[in-house]
């Protein structure tokens, strides 16, 4: 647990090795002590900027790590597609290096491209942190599931997780199976065929395209949002044949483990992957995943940061 | 009268069945025997190959309209810095070559500005819509070579069909891009277990297969001369090695990175590794090298396509396809194919230019006494580690940057006139 952080900057879960997730997970256990202190605020980022650029839409996330970063003491500017020149035709090799020329200090980034953190990191000297790149990695989600998961169960190594959705579009369950397989959980990717290609058997996860079969066995389950994007619909015949094969209602929760945890990343689909009751459920641990996130990223930008000193330690 | 005497090399030519230590002699452009004159310019090649000059049958020139990326100029000094006396030029310039009026202005330029043999192909369809025939037959009387939609596959099957039929008239090849773009989809790598861990979109194989097959049928039915271009997938290979055992009229082409380099190098998302069709599997890779060896494959090219860093400098999902390859080509197939010991270097000869010159009709790839003297001298030994910053191309889209080597060119005659000399051996003597 004494494992030095040396990265630059936090692009993928694959990339970390085991002590590294580690790491940031007991530092992030450090800061959730500190949320529920009466103030809240540590001065760990005094004087740093940390620009949050989110060329991509997103909200929670994007509050999240404003927030980790106020509550860190450090300066926050957030960028969108539509107050940054990208709108105008700049490239994103012309913003990174506008940004860099204002000498922001860590870099969130959330793009509708994979490997654009990639791109930035390899370009900057300032921090990377991925907040989401296409389909490839979200690896705060990552770890903040992990986290979650630790927390609810006191252990991630033999865990059996099941990841349900649409799994080939999903950057939450990438950076889900790197964190998990890599502290010894055991990962089931379900969904349709057509969501959940064979090739992830590959990266050592099982793919199960039977929801009822998988079930008795899982302490977590983890449902991902189903997008009614195009290139879902190609995919389904239908949402609704979709809930019926792989959505998480109350019949199919009566064959559940009693301490199941039901997470999800959010926005949630009631009735679509999950029945309303359940996703308010005592096993519902979805707004745990929403704290435990703030406290995730602070760990995160206080670590790339190189910071010192916690809340008056040094 | 001008004669350059090459002293001392090996002459390795398949069309004369020549293979033997021995000076060439050129004369007025042209190969010659005889006396030599004591005005001869004499380049002393001990050690080095002397070989009919490279013929490559894919290379995108992008002039006209496109001379950001490179022009007919940069390009072809890109050729010959490679060893490539001639290039096939694609017709996807800037207007598209889909009329006579196009094909005139490129053979001026490359008259003009060119320091290798420019043959230009047309399309087959209007603006590559894959729409309308484009008018192949005044292409052909403007001299186009080829017909081709590079980069566009035809997707309609019946004007493919009705293309062939039209074509086969003038017993002019037909050079296609195999991607079915409905299986395709948008795809920018490889579709399998990298394009599951990068999250990129991506492009399975049989997208490409079920083109090959499609054209082998039309080849069948329409007898028409048919070139796969860059073939990457072992399927692809596979169904053209059974069609040519049966007799029908099609070939393929390899390229210099699908028969070296696999999906994995897509990993730190460099576009320099993106082009299209995308770097597939290890097993394609030695099939493509299987197919070469066993004759399916007849054609060595580059898919020379160059573009310019700020295009490729982007996110990878929004970079252009493409990578450089006329200055690449003769080290990584004489690394690849011939110091490995897959192929005989007389065998890579023919299918970089005996070979090509014959189904092209270009009246080249020979040293026989009277041919044109078009030439290319080779060290085979000489190892040398690739630097984009010395490329004579305008293009830096290179993916074997900082590769070491084996073989290289170090003098390329064309038309009898010295054009690349990488030792300045002709001022020596």
């Amino acid at each position: 647990m004494t494992t030095a952080w040396q990265r630059k900057d936090l692009l993928s879960l694959r990339e970390l090795s085991a002590d590294e997730i580690r790491k940031v997970l007991s530092t992030a256990t450090v800061f959730k002590e500190i949320l529920g202190r009466p103030i809240k605020k540590v001065p760990s980022l005094q004087g740093r900027t940390v620009v949050n650029l989110f060329i991509e839409p997103s909200t929670r996330t994007r509050i999240s790590f404003e927030l980790a970063a106020i509550r860190l003491s450090a300066d926050v500017v957030s960028l969108d597609k539509d107050s940054s020149s990208i709108r105008k035709g700049e490239t994103l090799q012309d913003t990174a290096k506008n940004l860099e020329a204002l000498q922001a200090g860590t870099i969130v980034i959330r793009h509708r491209s994979a490997g654009a953190a990639h791109f930035l990191a390899q370009r900057l000297k300032a921090s990377v942190i991925n907040a989401g790149d296409g389909s490839h990695e979200h690896p705060t989600q990552g770890l903040l599931d992990t986290f979650t998961i630790q927390e609810r169960l006191g252990r991630v190594e033999g865990v059996k997780v099941l990841i349900i959705g649409d799994i080939i579009h999903s950057r939450v369950a990438r950076s889900n199976l790197w964190a998990l397989t890599k502290l010894g959980a055991k990962v089931k990717l379900v969904g349709p065929s057509t969501l959940v290609p064979k090739e992830f058997a590959e990266l050592g996860v099982e793919v199960s395209h039977d929801l009822d079969g998988a079930l008795e066995e899982a302490d977590v389950i983890n449902l991902l949002r189903i997008q009614h994007e195009r290139q879902v619909q190609a995919r389904v015949p239908s949402i609704g044949e979709y809930a019926t094969l792989f959505g998480l209602n109350s019949e199919r929760f009566k064959r559940c483990k009693k301490g199941v945890i039901l997470m999800h990343p959010g926005p949630i689909h009631r009735g679509v992957e999950i029945a309303s009751e359940l996703a308010d459920g005592a096993n519902s641990v979805i707004l745990d995943q929403v704290t435990n996130g703030l406290a995730v990223r602070m760990a995160v930008l206080y670590l790339v940061s190189g910071g010192k000193g916690i809340g008056g330690e040094s | 009268m001008s004669e350059i005497l090459l002293k001392g090399g090996l002459i390795v030519d398949p069309a004369t069945r020549r293979e033997a230590k021995g000076d060439l002699l050129i004369r007025d452009g042209k190969i010659a025997e005889g006396k030599v004159s004591k005005d001869a310019v004499v380049i002393q090649i001990e050690g080095c190959v002397v070989t009919p000059g490279l013929i490559d049958p894919h290379v995108h020139l992008r002039e006209p309209g496109q001379s950001a990326k490179e022009t007919i100029a940069t390009g072809t000094a890109a050729a010959v810095a490679g060893g490539f006396t001639s290039v096939i030029a694609m017709p996807n310039t800037s207007p598209v070559a889909d009329g006579s009026n196009t094909i005139a202005w490129m053979k001026q330029r490359a008259k003009e500005t060119g320091v290798a043999n420019v043959f230009p192909t047309g399309t087959i369809s209007i603006g590559q819509k894959g729409e309308q025939l484009a008018p192949i037959g005044s292409l052909r009387q403007a001299g186009v070579v080829a017909i081709t939609d590079d980069g566009h596959c035809i997707q309609s099957a019946e004007l493919m069909r009705r293309a062939l039929e039209y074509a086969r008239m003038f017993d002019l090849p037909v050079l296609d891009h195999c991607e079915d773009k409905s299986l395709s989809a948008g795809g920018v790598m490889n579709e399998g277990k990298w394009s599951r861990i990068l999250g990129l979109p991506a492009w399975p194989g049989i997208a490409e297969e079920v083109i090959v097959a499609r054209n082998v049928l039309l080849a069948e039915m329409t007898g028409a001369r048919v070139v796969c271009q860059h073939m990457s997938t072992a399927g692809s290979i596979r169904i053209l090695r059974e069609a040519r055992k049966r007799g029908v009229p099609i070939d393929g082409e390899a390229s210099p990175h699908h028969l070296s380099l696999t999906e994995d190098r897509v990993e730190g998302y460099d576009t320099s590794f993106k082009m299209n069709p995308p770097l597939r599997t290890r097993a394609d890779v030695e099939e493509v090298k299987k197919g070469v060896a066993d004759g399916t494959i007849r054609f060595l090219a580059t898919d020379h396509a160059p573009h310019c860093s700020y295009e490729k400098e982007v996110e990878f999902d929004e970079a252009p396809f493409g990578v450089v390859g006329l200055e690449t080509a003769l080290g990584i197939y004489l690394t690849e194919l011939v110091h490995s010991g897959l192929i005989p270097l007389r065998e890579m000869v023919v299918k970089m230019s005996s070979f090509p010159s014959e189904y092209f009709k270009l009246g080249r790839g020979t040293l026989a006494t009277g041919a044109l003297a078009d030439v290319t001298v080779m060290d085979l030994e000489r190892k040398w580690t690739v630097r984009k910053t010395e490329f004579a191309s305008k293009g830096r889209n290179t993916p074997f940057e900082g590769r070491e080597l084996r073989g290289r060119a170090v003098l390329t005659i064309v038309d009898g006139k010295i054009r690349h000399d990488l030792d300045g051996r002709a001022g020596r003597s």
